[in-house]
């Protein structure tokens, strides 16, 4: 078990270094970011190739990439033009994120499988029925419609909850973001659960542990839901890291200063170090999702070993 | 949980309550607008400053808002009128139209408390013109003094760290010295990267920037960058706008919808940053308290003059023909919801009559008429390569306008095809290619101006090798009539010679003008007095928080 983790560690590494430089070359060919500072206006030759030299622009991109690099391996990720170093810009941004991912991840967790057990255990019926419509009406609706409608009748029109999330970002006003974000993965849990679940409760174990008189309670919990949540498992560790990634929709209806707000300003401003620094964060939590979720396999199915 | 919910519950309803109560009364209370209190802090829509907050360095709106509360130039420019008038200034006189002498007022203070010395402006205009500071905001405000080569050269390193046009007398007097006549110079005072800087700015700049001291009617309690600045009443200021509420607090939006949501819902007070979706229902959800006005801002399109083909005789007439197929006034009131205004010169309805704005110069060019319109193209020689193409940048709002523009092309030349929107990805690649001379058909261009003079809107753009001569044009006629304006000894003459230089432009046609940008507030009923400058900034002193 050790051995395979330290393994799965060890490929981060070429996987860590083999996406920032296509974030770096992506953001690269967009084009010269000197131009973007200039408004409308055209920028003075003079000072845009002193800004040029400032930034390192004038080199090849492998030059820029491998500096870049050095500044990582020794705590600097750059800076943002108005001057504020990266590694702050992610020190505000990634607590926000993870407060809003913390809180859509608890509604997808909760509800989602409680929605996916209650309404597999009653196939066909109307509560199986109530829970397939509904979620389908949700994947069926962009996530941005459902952020506007449900801040505009709870924010603005009933004033139940803030209509956009205060400075500090507390927990009480990411709950109406954090339902709108997890929306649509919620639908997936609940179906997917579903599934799950049905196909299990025909199974033999399931029939043995009736079999034996234990209650229906412990049956649920312990025989049909563990093994049932595998898939589930898979769908929530890689959906974490998209939560995160996704949030950029969700954060702008509801004006959280977020990761999707940085990494929206560092695509519109062309600014390299913002957007190569906040996606190498991303990328982390999306490996370390996954490690997670391997790891989960093991403990939910003693079966499954990991030498 | 559940306790908090019915909580947030009953404070909505006595919310909603209070409310309705409120609207109740505001009918009869429509006269209590004396009764304000100087107190109140009025919160304010803002975007996140592109650049550090150096007035050399700001280009953009959101950074100059913040600029013009924490400081006042030696002009200042009427919030009403746009006409600029002293501030810090006592004086500012010539003999030649050349050579001026600048006396300040005495007693001026920065909030930190030292003083407002010459040496804070010279100082901070030799700062900002230094090359190797790199600030891009320096041409062309700086541009016109005596030894800004030197400091800033085209190409190569600085000679020299100071301007020679820049000479201090005293503490309160300077001279400057430009390279040629500018009679209007002096009226370009008011501008942001015209401020002057503390002893501070120099001695520690990091420490400047991160809570940056001016002399202006506000300053800066608190700003957390990224969300959001307090700015508070400065009691050193010695200046005509005080502040007539309790401060301004900034709130850093990331999306204008989040905003509007915001006002409606009575966390925000003034918003100016309303978006096209708002602006359909503006007038009923806010109950008329919204303010739609030109702004010193218009919307052109421009063509290449460079390439051999726009350049020809034909191809003038060519021009003339698409600016007479273009639909103004439509175009304005579906697409833009009649906050753009049919343009009917180069300049801007703000520099009013006397300051050079004409209904009438353009005239029948400028006025829809799709019969002579075919006729000229085709008298012209069709049009250059066959197509007209409209580059824009996709990652701006102008993808609707450029379609209804194309549209009403082609229906007047009766060709779905004689002209298409062609969009560039990113605005940084649009300006790129206008640079690089690599655009072969025509542009968007736009011009937001600097201080509101009519120099302002000719000079950057239609004079030979101008900074911002997007299209080229050159000719030697136009030059030397702009020549002659910056030359004549009163304001008078030197807005008829920008004129009949403007002139030119309907003949030569280097670019069309589409329509003048209008700024747009909506504020909430908690403030009163609110009002847009010629900048289409809301003008925050005046702004009074009822009581």
């Amino acid at each position: 078990m050790g051995r395979y983790v330290i393994r799965r560690l060890l490929q981060m590494i070429p996987v860590f270094i083999g996406t920032t430089f296509i974030i770096f070359a992506m953001v690269h060919a967009l084009g010269d970011p000197v131009a973007a500072l200039f408004g409308d206006k055209a920028p003075d030759p003079a000072v845009a190739a002193q800004i040029r030299q400032q930034l390192g622009l004038n080199d090849p991109l492998i030059v820029q990439y491998a500096h870049y690099m050095k500044g990582i391996f020794s705590g600097n990720l750059g800076y943002a033009f108005n001057g504020q170093p990266v590694t702050e810009l992610l020190k505000t941004a990634y607590p926000t994120t993870l407060k809003l991912t913390i809180v859509a991840f608890t509604f997808e967790v909760v509800l989602g499988i409680s929605l996916g057990v209650i309404s597999g255990m009653r196939r066909g019926r109307f509560a199986d029925t109530g829970v397939m419509v509904m979620t389908l009406i949700v994947i069926s609706i962009p996530t941005f419609v459902i952020g506007y409608v449900l801040q505009y009748l709870f924010g603005v029109k009933w004033g139940i909850f803030d209509a956009t999330v205060p400075d500090g970002a507390p927990f009480n006003a990411l709950i109406l973001p954090g339902f709108v974000l997890a929306s649509v993965s919620l639908a997936y849990v609940a179906r997917l659960t579903r599934t799950t679940i049905a196909e299990n409760s025909k199974a033999d174990y399931v029939r043995t542990a009736t079999a034996k008189g234990l209650p229906r309670r412990r049956v649920i919990t312990h025989h049909l839901l563990r093994n049932s949540l595998i898939p589930v498992i898979t769908f929530l560790g890689t959906d974490l890291g998209a939560l995160m990634g996704g949030a950029l929709v969700t954060e702008r209806i509801f004006n959280i200063k977020g990761v999707g707000y940085y990494l929206y300003q560092g695509i519109l401003r062309q600014n390299t170090p913002t957007v190569v620094g906040f996606v190498t964060v991303l990328v982390i939590v999306f490996l370390l999702a996954n490690l997670l979720v391997d790891l989960l396999y093991a403990v939910l199915d003693p079966r499954i070993r990991y030498a | 949980m559940r306790g908090a919910t019915q909580a947030k519950f009953a404070a909505g309803a006595i919310a909603i309550a209070l409310a309705a109560t409120a609207c109740s009364s505001s009918g009869s209370s429509s006269s209590s607008s004396s009764g304000s209190n100087a107190n109140g802090v009025v919160t304010a829509w803002w975007g996140d400053p592109q650049n550090p907050l150096i007035p050399t360095d700001t280009n953009e709106v959101n950074g100059g808002a913040v600029l013009n509360m924490i400081f006042e130039g030696l002009q200042h420019y009427n919030p009403k009128t746009g006409a600029a008038e002293l501030a810090n200034a006592q004086s500012i006189t010539t003999n030649d139209q050349q050579h001026f002498t600048i006396t300040l007022k005495p007693g001026w203070k920065f909030s930190d408390g030292t003083p407002v010395t010459a040496h804070s402006y010279v100082d901070a205009w030799n700062w900002g013109a230094y090359l190797p500071h790199a600030q891009n905001n320096t041409d062309p405000f700086f541009t016109s003094i005596q030894g800004y080569s030197d400091v800033h050269p085209a190409s190569g390193t600085a000679k020299t760290q100071t301007m020679s046009g820049l000479k201090v007398v005293n503490d309160n007097t300077f001279t400057v010295a430009l390279t040629q006549k500018f009679s209007l110079w002096p009226d370009t005072l008011g501008y942001s990267a015209f401020y002057p800087l503390p002893q501070s700015f120099f001695t520690n700049q990091a420490a400047w920037e991160a809570k940056p001291v001016g002399n202006g009617p506000y300053l800066i309690n608190s700003w957390t960058k990224g969300s959001g600045m307090q700015l508070r009443p400065n009691t050193t200021y010695s200046g005509t706008y005080k502040p007539k509420n309790g401060g301004i607090d900034l709130k850093v939006y990331t999306d204008s919808n989040a905003a509007y949501a915001d006002l409606q819902a009575g966390n925000l007070d003034i918003d100016n940053g309303l978006s096209n979706t708002a602006l359909k229902t503006v007038q009923s959800d806010l109950n008329g308290r919204y303010l739609n006005q030109p702004a010193g801002i218009n919307q052109t399109i421009s063509f290449p003059l460079n390439q051999a083909n726009w350049n020809t005789p034909g191809a003038k007439l060519v021009r003339e023909g698409i600016s007479m197929a273009i639909d103004r006034p439509t175009i304005t009131k579906v697409i833009f919801q009649g906050t753009r205004t049919p343009a009917t010169d180069w300049t801007s309805p703000v520099l009013g009559t006397e300051g050079g704005y004409s209904s009438t110069l353009c005239g029948d060019v400028c006025t829809y008429n799709p019969t002579k319109a075919k006729q000229l193209i085709q008298q012209g020689g069709g049009i250059p390569g066959g197509q007209l193409t409209i580059s824009y940048n996709a990652d701006g709002p102008h993808k609707e306008w450029v379609d209804a523009v194309c549209n009403s092309i082609n229906n007047a030349m009766g060709n779905t095809n004689a002209c298409v929107g062609k969009p560039v990805g990113t605005f940084a690649d649009f300006r790129n290619q206008i640079q690089n001379k690599q655009m072969t058909s025509a542009f968007r261009t736009g011009w937001q101006m600097d201080y509101p003079l009519i120099q302002d809107f000719l000079q950057p753009l239609f004079y030979t090798n101008a900074a911002s001569n997007d299209s080229h044009y050159s000719n030697s006629q136009f030059d030397s009539l702009v020549n002659q304006a910056n030359a004549a000894s009163s304001k008078a003459t030197a807005v008829q010679d920008f004129q009949n230089a403007e002139k030119l432009l309907v003949t030569d046609l280097p670019s069309i003008p589409l329509w003048y940008q209008n700024g747009t507030v909506g504020w909430s009923s908690k403030v009163s007095n609110v009002s847009l400058d010629p900048f289409s900034v809301p003008v925050y002193t005046n702004i009074t928080v009822n009581k």
